[in-house]
C-alpha cells in the first residue's frame, strides 16, 4: 500500500469486504448510471458481440447485428475487467472470502477445499478442481460455461439484464426467468453437481 | 474515447463486485443451498433500490443523455421459454459460480481459469443462434 501514500487508512477502509446492503446500493448506482446514459444494464450479449465480431453473421441472420450500437457495453465489461484487477492490487481482502461453516463443512465432503490457504483475498475460485491440469476441470469450466451463453442469448439475458434490470423494471418475463435461474441453480447444486464430481 | 464513460463505470463495477465477494464461486454455493444471507442481501438491495431509482427517473420524465425518456421494451411473454431458457443458465451458473460479469471481473482478478468459461459460454451463444428456430419462443 505505499504506492498509496498517506491515503492508506481509506484504503485500508475499502480494502475489507463490503457489507451486502453497500454493495447492493452500489450495484442500483451501475443500474442507475447506465439508465440515465440511455442504455441498459446487461452483460451476456458481449458474447453475441464476439460471435458476430469473429463472423458467425456470415452463416447465421442471429449475429448480424451493427457493432456500433454494442460499443459502449464492450467499453463497459473491458472497464469490469480492470476493475478486478485494480482490486487484486490495491484493495485486496485482509482476510479471506468469509463463507459460512455449513457451506465450508459441506464442500469438504464432496473434495473441495476451502482455499484458505491462498491467503489474503482469496477464496473466489475452488482453484483445486477448477486449473488447466484438471481435465474435470476443464471439462466442467467449458460445459458450465456454454449453459450459461446458451441459456443467457435464449432467455435473452443474464443475471444483470433479468434479476437486476428486469426486475428493477417490473418485468414479469424477467422474474419468471430468475425462477428458472434458480430452479437449475438449486438442481445443480444440491443433486447434479455431487454426482458430476463423482464420476 | 466516446465510451470512457462506460468504461469508468465497468470499473466501479468491477470493484463493488470483487468486494461484495459475489464473483466467488463459494458465495454462490452458500446461496442455493441456503446457507447464508449475503447474496440474497445483495440482489434484494439491488433491485429495490434499482426499482425506485428507475420509478422516479420516469416519475420526472427524466431525459437520458441520448435525449429519450426511460423506457422498458418488454419480452413477448413465453412461461415455457422464461423457465426453461432460466434453468438452462442456472445449471451453468451452479457450476461455474460465476455469471457473465464476474468472468470478466475474475479474469481480471487473475483467475485465468475462468476464460474457459467464457469461451464456453461464446460457443453456447453460438450454437443457439444455429439452432433456436427449433426452439419454443
Amino acid at each position: 500500500m505505499e504506492l498509496i501514500g498517506n491515503s492508506n487508512s481509506f484504503v485500508d477502509f475499502v480494502s475489507q469486504p463490503w457489507h451486502w446492503a453497500v454493495s447492493g446500493a452500489a450495484i442500483a448506482l451501475v443500474l442507475a448510471l447506465l439508465t440515465w446514459m440511455g442504455r441498459s444494464f446487461g452483460v451476456s450479449m458481449t458474447f453475441k458481440d464476439m460471435c458476430s465480431i469473429a463472423g458467425a453473421g456470415k452463416k447465421t441472420p442471429f449475429f448480424r447485428m451493427d457493432l456500433k450500437d454494442e460499443y459502449w457495453r464492450i467499453a463497459f465489461v473491458v472497464g469490469g475487467l480492470v476493475g478486478g484487477i485494480i482490486s487484486v492490487l490495491f484493495l485486496k481482502s485482509p482476510e479471506p472470502v468469509a463463507i459460512s461453516h455449513s457451506t465450508i463443512d459441506y464442500l469438504a465432503t464432496i473434495g473441495i477445499n476451502y482455499p484458505e490457504a491462498d491467503a489474503k483475498g482469496m477464496g473466489f475460485v475452488p482453484t483445486s478442481l477448477f486449473n488447466f491440469s484438471s481435465i474435470k476441470g476443464i471439462l466442467l469450466a467449458l460445459g458450465g460455461g456454454f449453459l450459461i451463453g446458451f441459456g443467457a442469448r435464449y432467455g435473452d439475458g443474464c443475471t444483470s439484464g433479468h434479476a437486476i434490470s428486469g426486475l428493477a423494471h417490473l418485468q414479469l418475463p424477467s422474474l419468471i426467468t430468475v425462477i428458472g435461474f434458480f430452479i437449475g441453480g438449486l438442481l445443480m447444486t444440491n443433486l447434479l453437481f455431487p454426482w458430476l464430481l463423482s464420476l | 474515447m466516446k465510451h470512457i464513460s462506460f468504461f469508468t463505470v465497468g470499473i466501479f463495477f468491477g470493484i463493488v463486485m470483487t468486494k461484495s465477494e459475489a464473483i466467488s464461486w463459494f458465495r454462490i454455493q452458500e446461496m442455493f443451498r441456503f446457507e447464508s444471507f449475503h447474496m440474497y442481501g445483495i440482489i434484494g438491495t439491488a433491485v429495490v433500490l434499482g426499482a425506485i431509482a428507475i420509478w422516479i427517473m420516469k416519475k420526472v420524465q427524466m431525459k437520458t443523455l441520448r435525449g429519450a425518456t426511460v423506457d422498458y421494451t418488454p419480452m413477448k411473454f413465453n412461461i415455457k421459454r422464461h423457465l426453461l431458457a432460466g434453468t438452462i443458465f442456472g445449471l451453468g451458473w451452479a457450476i461455474t459460480g460465476c455469471c457473465p460479469g464476474p468472468m470478466y471481473i475474475l479474469i481480471g482478478n487473475g483467475y485465468f481459469i475462468i476464460a474457459l468459461v467464457m469461451l464456453g459460454a461464446i460457443l453456447g451463444t453460438y450454437v443457439y443462434g444455429r439452432v433456436m428456430d427449433k426452439l419454443p419462443h
